[in-house]
C-alpha cells in the first residue's frame, strides 16, 4: 500500500481531498448506471441489480490545483437492504440521491432518503437529487413522470443540489459530480477533519500520486 | 435382485451419520488403508481423515487389487501392508467371459449393432463383490418391472437392517471441515454468530443420494432423437414472448412454454406464484393453480407428493417452509437429482432471506407474496436454474473444483492467507478460473459445498456482482453455515490479465472485458457487518504479498492454461471425458470440455451421460461398484469405492477392455495428482 503522505507534506499549494459519497434510491432508477457513467464511462442497457453494495472509486480535476477522489457507495434499493444503508451514509460527505423522471413514485421514495439523511447522516452532508433518465424523455416527452418545476422546487426548499440526468446519454453525469465537489469544504480539508474510519471523511495527500482519471475531468 | 449377502455388506458399513463423531475416533488401519497413497513420498495418507466405516469394503477391495491389479503394484502404496488401492474395474476379459452367461448382451462390438437399432440405453450393473467370490458377473437389466419388488420397500429394508437412511447423504453433505487434515473437532460446528447447528439445518443442496430408489427409470431414459433435442434444447434459454394485448400469440407462446425442456416453478403453500424459470404470471398461472391444486389434494389426505412422471416428463414436488417448488424434466435426471435441484433453489431463498425470516413473512401472513421480499435475486434463481438445465459437475457430483497448482505452491498461498488474516474473517477465498484456489478458515468451521455453490453462482453466473465495476460487500445467509443470520461478503474480482502493478492510488475495479475462466477473485467473510475497510485491507495485504511471492503470477498461468485435455492425462486414450471425484476431500477433477464436447448440446448430452451413470451407482438399491453403459453415442462407466466416484466416457466405438485400461489410468494420474489437483489441508486457523 503507499503510504499515505501526511497533509503538511502538500507540494506547491496542489491539493487532493477524499470524500466518501454515496448513491441512495429506488431498486433500478439507475444508480449503478450512473455510476458506472462516471467511473468508467460505460452503460448497459441491460443491467442486473446490485447484489449488496459496490465500492468504487474515481477522481476528478476541478482545477489544476485540485484533485478529489470520490470513494462511491453504490447500494441496492431494495427494502430488503434497508437495515444496512446507516453504514453506508454514516460517514458520507456526500449523497446523490436517485430518481427516474419516467417514474412517479420513485421521488416519493427519494425524498424519504433525503429526509433520512437529513435526520441522521453528517451534519454536513452535501445532498444531491438527481432525476435520471432524462434521454427517455427527450425521446418521447409523454414519458415524464416527474416534471422538472416540481422537482426543482422541492430540491431547492430542501436545500439540495439537482440534475436531471441520463447515465446513456452521460448527459449531466458529470456535471453532477463536479458540482457537489465544488460544494464540498475543500479549504477546511486537513488534519481537523479527523477520519472517523480507516478511509472515512477526508484525506489530503500531494497530487501527483493520486491523479488517475482526473485528465478525463472535461467540464 | 441385487440383495445378495455381498450387497448387504456393503451398506451394512454405510451407516455411520454424522462425520463428526467418527473424526475424533482413532483410525484404524483399514481407514487408513483407503487413503489414496501418494505414488510413493508418503506426505499424506496418515493425516487425512477416513470418513467411511470399510472394513468390508477394504477386504474386498484388497482381495481386488491383488487379482486385478498384480500388474501394477509399483502403484500400490508401499508405506504400509494394510494400505490398499481402490478396487479396479474388472479386466475386460472378465466381464466378456461372464456376458456370455447372461442373458443381456453388452459385451462390446456384437452388442452394439443391436442397441443401435433400440432408442433405449442398454445398462449392465456389475457388482465387484459378487465377483469376487466368483459367481461370476450378475448383469441386471434395471427395468422398470423387471421383478423389483417395490424399490421403496428394498430400500426400507436396507435402512432398517443396515443402519441409517441418511448413511449415502452425509457423505455429500461433508464440508471441508470433515476432511481437512488438521482438524481435530469432532463436536458440533458452532457458529460464529452463536448459533449452534443442528442436524435439520446441515442439509445442503447437494444431496443426490437421497432418492430412495424411486429412481430406476433414469436408468432407462435416452435423450430425445438427436435433431429434435438440439433443436429444442438451443431455444432452452431464450426468454419467451409475452402474450399481446389482443391475445392473438397465445398460442404460439404457450406452445413456446410447453416445449420448454425443463421448468422450475415456485410457489407459496397459499398458491401465490414465486418464481417460474420461464413465462410471466399470465402463461404460469394456470399451470400454477393445476399444480397446487394436486398438491394440497395429497396433502388433505396427509400424503406428501413428491413425484409423478406422465410420458417422458417428470414431475418433482419439493414442499418446505411455506412453499412449492416444482422441477418439471424433460431431460431424464432421476428424482434425487431433481430434487437436489430444487434444494439449491430452496437455499438461494434462504440465502436471500435467512429460514426464520421466511417463517416469519408466511406465519404472519400466508398469503404474503414472497416476490417482493425477494425482488432482484430472480437472475440468482435463474442461474441456478440455468446451470441446472445445462449439466454441471460440481452439482452433479456435490463437489468443489480447485485449480490446478504445485502443492508447495497452494502452501505459499494458504500461509499468505493466514499471515495477512484480520480479526473479523470468517472465511477467505481465492477463487481462479472459477475454481478454488485456497481457503482459510478457523478450525471449528466447515465450508459447505452448497454454500460455495450459491456463491460461485452469484459470482459466476450473475452479472449483478461482476459488473458492479468495483469492489462488492454483500449481505448474505450461507444456510449450510448457519440458517439464522446473515454474513457479509467482501468481494474483489482482479483480471488475470490486469496489470501486476496496479496503480496503488487507484481502488481495484473489475475488468470491463470480462471472461470467467480468466478472473481472479478474493472473497473474505465475515459475521461483522461493518468490517468492509478491515476485509478491504486484508485483500490489499493478501493481493500484495501474492503477487509479491509470486503467486499471483502462478495462480494466473494456471487459469490461463486451463484444465488439460483428456488425452495429456492419459496419453492415447479412448476416454473423451471424465469425472473423479475424490470423496474424503469432497472435490472432484475433470478435463477439458474440448475438443469432444464443444457448445451446449455436446455439453448437456456429457452431463445427461454423467446423470445417468450417477444415478445408477447411486440408486440405493443397486449398491454397484462399476457400471457400463452404452448408447448409441457412447460407452461410459461408473466405478465407485469408498475412496473416488469415477465416471467417464468414451466414443461408441470404445471397447470396454480399453474404457476400463483408461479408467485405471485415470486413477492413477489422480493418486499421482493427488496434492495437486486437490486442496489438502488448507489454511485453518
Ligand atoms: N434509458 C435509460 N435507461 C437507464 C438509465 N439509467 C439506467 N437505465 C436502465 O435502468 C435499469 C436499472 O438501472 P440500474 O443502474 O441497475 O439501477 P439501480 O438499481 O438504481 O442501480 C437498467 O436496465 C439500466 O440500463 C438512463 O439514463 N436512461
Ligand atoms: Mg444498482
Amino acid at each position: 500500500m503507499a503510504a499515505r503522505v501526511p497533509a503538511s507534506a502538500r507540494a506547491g499549494g496542489a491539493r487532493f481531498a477524499q470524500f466518501k459519497l454515496v448513491l441512495l434510491g429506488e431498486s433500478a432508477v439507475g444508480k449503478s448506471s450512473l455510476v458506472l457513467r462516471f467511473v468508467k464511462d460505460q452503460f448497459d442497457d441491460y443491467r442486473e441489480s446490485t447484489i449488496g453494495a459496490a465500492f468504487l472509486t474515481q477522481t476528478i480535476a476541478l482545477d489544476e490545483n485540485t484533485t478529489v477522489k470520490f470513494e462511491i457507495w453504490d447500494t441496492a434499493g431494495q427494502e430488503r437492504y434497508k437495515s444496512l444503508a446507516p453504514m453506508y451514509y454514516r460517514n458520507a460527505n456526500c449523497a446523490v440521491v436517485v430518481y427516474d423522471i419516467s417514474q412517479a413514485q420513485s421521488l416519493d421514495k427519494a425524498k424519504a432518503w433525503v429526509k433520512e439523511l437529513q435526520r441522521q447522516a453528517n451534519e454536513n452532508i452535501v445532498i444531491a437529487l438527481a432525476g435520471n433518465k432524462l434521454d427517455l424523455v427527450t425521446e418521447n416527452p409523454s414519458k415524464r413522470a416527474i416534471q422538472t418545476e416540481d422537482a426543482e422546487t422541492y430540491a431547492k426548499e430542501a436545500g439540495l443540489l439537482f440534475f436531471e440526468t441520463s447515465a446513456k446519454t452521460s448527459e449531466n453525469v458529470r456535471e453532477l459530480f463536479t458540482e457537489i465537489a465544488k460544494k464540498l469544504p475543500l479549504d477546511q480539508a486537513g488534519p481537523r477533519n479527523i477520519r472517523s474510519g480507516p478511509r472515512a471523511g477526508v484525506d489530503l495527500r500531494p497530487e501527483a500520486s493520486g491523479t488517475q482519471g482526473a485528465g478525463a475531468c472535461s467540464c | 435382485m441385487e440383495e445378495s449377502k455381498e450387497s448387504q455388506k456393503e451398506s451394512g458399513q454405510a451407516g455411520n451419520g454424522q462425520p463428526s463423531p467418527e473424526s475424533s475416533k482413532p483410525r484404524t488401519p483399514e481407514q487408513e488403508a483407503r487413503i489414496p497413497g501418494n505414488g510413493g513420498n508418503g506426505s499424506s495418507g496418515t493425516n487425512v481423515e477416513g470418513r467411511e466405516e470399510a472394513q468390508d469394503n477394504a477386504l474386498v477391495a484388497e482381495t481386488i487389487s491383488r487379482t486385478v491389479h498384480s500388474k501394477d503394484s509399483s502403484e500400490i502404496d508401499r508405506e504400509s501392508s494394510a494400505e490398499t488401492p481402490p478396487p479396479l474395474p474388472p479386466r475386460p476379459v472378465n466381464l466378456e467371459s461372464t456376458d456370455a452367461q447372461n442373458t443381456l448382451h453388452l459385451s462390446g462390438k456384437q452388442a452394439r449393432p443391436k442397441l443401435q437399432s433400440h432408442p433405449t440405453t442398454a445398462v449392465s450393473l456389475t457388482d465387484i463383490s459378487t465377483q469376487v467370490n466368483n459367481e461370476g458377473i450378475r448383469e441386471t437389466y434395471p427395468s422398470t418391472t423387471g421383478g423389483l419388488t417395490s424399490p421403496l420397500s428394498v430400500a426400507s429394508q436396507f435402512n432398517n437392517r443396515f443402519g441409517s437412511p441418511k448413511s449415502s447423504e452425509t457423505e455429500d453433505t461433508a464440508s471441508i471441515k470433515s476432511y481437512v487434515p488438521t482438524l481435530e473437532t469432532g463436536g458440533d460446528v458452532e457458529s460464529l454468530l452463536g448459533e449452534v447447528l443442528g442436524n435439520g439445518q446441515q442439509d445442503p443442496a447437494w444431496r443426490f443420494m437421497t432418492a430412495q430408489g424411486e429412481n430406476q427409470n433414469a436408468a432407462d431414459e435416452l435423450l430425445p432423437e438427436d435433431a429434435a433435442f438440439e433443436k429444442d434444447f438451443q431455444k432452452e434459454f431464450k426468454e419467451l414472448e409475452a402474450i399481446n394485448a389482443e391475445g392473438t400469440n397465445e398460442e404460439a407462446v404457450l406452445d413456446a412454454w410447453t416445449s420448454r425442456m425443463k421448468h422450475f416453478l415456485i410457489l407459496s403453500a397459499a398458491g401465490k406464484p414465486i418464481y417460474s424459470r420461464h413465462g410471466d404470471d399470465n402463461i404460469t398461472s394456470g399451470y400454477i393453480g393445476i399444480i397446487q391444486t394436486i398438491i394440497s389434494f395429497y396433502q388433505n389426505a396427509d400424503d406428501t407428493l413428491k413425484s409423478f412422471t406422465a410420458g417422458d416428463v417428470k414431475f418433482v414436488v419439493l414442499s418446505k417452509t411455506s412453499l412449492y417448488l416444482v422441477a418439471i424434466s424433460r431431460l431424464g435426471e432421476s428424482d434425487g437429482q431433481l430434487r437436489a435441484q430444487l434444494e439449491a433453489l430452496y437455499m438461494q431463498i434462504l440465502s436471500t432471506l435467512t429460514l426464520p425470516r421466511l417463517q416469519t413473512i408466511f406465519s404472519n401472513r400466508p398469503s404474503s407474496d414472497l416476490r417482493r421480499p425477494l425482488s432482484g435475486t430472480e437472475p440468482l434463481l435463474s442461474a441456478l436454474a440455468d446451470t441446472f438445465t445445462r449439466g454441471s459437475p460440481p452439482t452433479l457430483l456435490s463437489a468443489l473444483e480447485c485449480l490446478r497448482l504445485r502443492k508447495s505452491h497452494r502452501q505459499v498461498i494458504d500461509q499468505t492467507l493466514l499471515k495477512t488474516r484480520t480479526e473479523n474473517l470468517l472465511y477467505g477465498l481465492i477463487v481462479a478460473g472459477g475454481r478454488l484456489v485456497s481457503v482459510v478458515r478457523p478450525k471449528k468451521h466447515s465450508l459447505h459445498p452448497s454454500d460455495l455453490q450459491l456463491i460461485f453462482n452469484m459470482l459466476f453466473e450473475t452479472e449483478g456482482v461482476k459488473t458492479a465495476g468495483g469492489e462488492n460487500w454483500i449481505p448474505l445467509c450461507l444456510p449450510g453455515f448457519n440458517n439464522t443470520g446473515f454474513l457479509y461478503m467482501y468481494v474483489s474480482f482482479l483480471s488475470a490479465k490486469e496489470d501486476e502493478n496496479e496503480d496503488e492510488s487507484q481502488r481495484p475495479s473489475t475488468s470491463s472485458s470480462f471472461n470467467k475462466e480468466e478472473e481472479v477473485a478474493v472473497l473474505l467473510i465475515s459475521p461483522k457487518k461493518e468490517s468492509f475497510y478491515e476485509m478491504q485491507q486484508m485483500r490489499d495485504d493478501v493481493v500484495e504479498q501474492l503477487q509479491k511471492n509470486g503467486s499471483m503470477d502462478l495462480i494466473k498461468a494456471a487459469v490461463r492454461r486451463g484444465r488439460p485435455h483428456v488425452t495429456d492425462v492419459v496419453p492415447g486414450t479412448v476416454l473423451r471425458h471424465f469425472l473423479y471425484k475424490s470423496k474424503a476431500n469432497v472435490q472432484f477433477a475433470m478435463p477439458s470440455f474440448e475438443p469432444h464436447f464443444k457448445g451446449l448440446v455436446a455439453r448437456r448430452k456429457l452431463l445427461s451421460i454423467y446423470h445417468t451413470l450417477h444415478a445408477n451407482v447411486h440408486s440405493k438399491i443397486s449398491h454397484l461398484k462399476v457400471h457400463y453403459c452404452v448408447s448409441r453415442d457412447s460407452i461410459s462407466l461408473a466405478w465407485t469405492t469408498p475412496l473416488f466416484e469415477l465416471y467417464c466416457v468414451a466414443g461408441p466405438s470404445a471397447s470396454r477392455g480399453a474404457l476400463a485400461q483408461s479408467a485405471n489410468k485415470v486413477v492413477q494420474w489422480a493418486r499421482k495428482e493427488e496434492e495437486r489437483i486437490f486442496i489438502i489441508g488448507g489454511a485453518v486457523f
